[in-house]
């Protein structure tokens, strides 16, 4: 395989379990050294989706590929290129952070430092102290630091900041956009908002196990209203949002590509009928706003 | 190849320290057998016959603790916290993760064996065993037989929290039940029966061989077989029902 090819091919990925069906066709490419966010409310498919690209489950249908590989077959090659934050993975309680990324380093043909792994996860001040006594942000920081040091060319961060405090998830973020920049391709799951439009190159928004848009953050949250497929906007087309009181002063909110025009015939309707326009306010809606709109049971 | 052999005596290497640093584990594999012998041979004292009978059931009682209950514990703990599903994900290859595993617990049986047969030699005056080449075999197949049940029987405790509930509930009986029956020479017919069928009273009767009575490997083969055939159902189900993830329950 050549270097252009995607990272990541999934293409009609479905998972049954049983009766339920988890995930109903699902397509996603991941370019190689791009952050891709699968974003989408609980229980929409994203981790049982990143645990068929890891190698966890077994999908029912469809294709997958991961660096060239299909990861139902477990290949230790496969798995000394990826490195795996999961949603909560346990360690020995007896063990100190310096010890265990020395075992996991010896897992791996070409593994990182030690001490810069410590370094980069933010962990020197306790990398001699056992486990047990660590922190739940501080084994959080070990989840990155075990995934990383066998520096693996593609990182699966599933939901890596859910209970983490702001300065936390920030200490996150840096170390997720300094993997970007390391050219590292990243998979990462997340149900924040914020979270996705700060660090992905593209988000697919996941529910009920489609995937219901897909695109970079901004040009999601560009797209007319209306729920057609992503991309189908024409280019260039830019969506505002325009909020203001009427002339009772109950707050109207509209969306348009072109606020201009908007704008004048407000102004001149409000001019002409002699009421001010109150709260006047034109905005962009953010990626949350799309999102509640795609994920809203119609 | 290398690479397996490598990653497993690591992994070996890693599980001692781990052992090592859990004070309640340690605590378990050494000081209870003593405790059990020092008892024991305290109630007996005065009667070698008994003596002689209680330092083969410690024995077995050992293997079926650093084998059985250890792994049963240490998979489910493992298992519970998440430890097994992220190694999964790691290119450590199963073989070499379960190779540093069980040679943990043959280290701890080894150990515990050496304990009693010194205390056996120094204390009660049982000598030296008899037989070392049946102890060997009686002891490496006991190993590799409730090694193997411990994994399987750690699929069917559901959290970690009821682990003491459902090792105890065989364990104990278990135990009672071999030790009772290998004692007295009037246990009913049906708890004989029950006794011969279970691995551990064939592990005793092995082990009192090779210690203590010196019957030899050739008329102890039916209690080797006995073991043998729980090691193969046990393998069976530790390898088919074995499960890398929390269960949920």
């Amino acid at each position: 395989m050549s270097e252009q090819d995607p990272a990541i091919e999934v293409s009609a990925l479905r998972k049954r379990y049983g009766d339920f069906e988890a995930l109903r066709g699902i397509d996603i490419a991941v370019q190689r050294g791009e952050v891709f966010g699968l974003l989408g409310p609980n229980g929409a498919g994203k981790t049982t989706t990143v645990e068929i690209l890891e190698g966890y489950r077994a999908r029912t249908e469809g294709t997958v590929s991961v660096l060239g590989h299909d990861p139902a077959l477990r290949s230790v090659e496969l798995r000394r290129r990826i490195g795996i934050v999961l949603q909560s993975g346990g360690i020995y309680s007896q063990i100190t952070p310096r010890e265990a990324l020395a075992q996991w380093a010896g897992f791996y043909p070409r593994p990182r430092a030690v001490t810069e792994v410590l370094a980069l996860a933010g962990l020197e001040d306790v990398a001699d102290v056992r486990c047990r006594k660590l922190s739940g942000g501080q084994l959080r920081r070990l989840d990155f630091a075990l995934a990383l040091v066998g520096d693996p060319e593609l990182i699966f961060l599933d939901e890596p900041t859910t209970g983490f405090d702001p300065e936390a998830r920030r200490a996150a973020w840096e170390t997720v956009r300094s993997l970007r920049d390391l050219g590292k391709t990243i998979l990462l799951t997340t149900h924040y908002l914020d979270e996705a439009q700060e660090l992905a190159d593209r988000v697919a928004i996941v529910k009920d196990g489609r995937v219901l848009a897909i695109g970079p953050p901004r040009e999601l949250v560009a797209r007319p209203s209306g729920t057609g497929p992503a991309g189908t906007h024409p280019p260039g087309s830019e969506r505002y949002r325009v909020t203001y009181r009427d002339a009772d002063g109950a707050l109207v909110e509209l969306d348009t590509e072109d606020p201009t025009a908007l704008l004048n015939e407000l102004t001149a309707r409000a001019l002409a009928e002699g009421w001010r326009l109150r709260d006047l306010s034109v905005g962009r809606p953010t990626l949350e706003d799309v999102y509640l709109e795609l994920t809203a049971d119609a | 190849m290398h690479d397996v052999v490598v990653l497993g005596w690591r992994q070996y290497r890693l599980e001692r320290r781990m052992f090592w640093r859990n004070p309640s584990a340690a605590f378990f594999n050494f000081v209870l057998p003593l405790l059990f012998l020092a008892a024991g041979g305290a109630i007996l004292s005065g009667s070698q016959e008994d003596l002689d009978k209680l330092l083969p059931a410690i024995a077995a009682m050992s293997v079926m603790a650093t084998t059985f209950t250890a792994l049963a514990y240490n998979i489910v703990f493992l298992r519970e916290r998440g430890v097994l599903k992220r190694i999964r994900g790691t290119p450590l290859p199963t073989i070499s993760y379960f190779a540093g595993v069980a040679a943990n617990a043959v280290t701890n049986c080894a150990m515990q064996i050496a304990i009693v047969v010194v205390a056996g030699r120094v204390i009660f005056g049982i000598g030296w065993p008899h037989d070392w080449l049946e102890l060997l075999v009686f002891v490496l197949v006991g190993v590799v037989s409730f090694a193997a049940l411990g994994v399987a029987f750690a699929h069917a405790i559901p959290n970690f929290e009821s682990t003491a509930a459902y090792v105890n509930a065989v364990f104990l009986p278990v135990l009672f039940v071999s030790f009772y029956v290998f004692d007295s020479t009037s246990a009913p017919e049906f708890l004989r029966s029950i006794a011969e069928g279970l691995p551990l009273y064939p592990l005793i009767v092995g082990l009192s061989g090779a210690m203590v009575t010196g019957k030899g490997l050739s008329d102890n083969l039916d209690a080797l077989a006995v073991i043998a055939l729980w090691g193969a159902l046990g393998i069976y189900l530790a390898v088919r029902g074995f499960s890398w993830e929390r269960t949920g329950a």
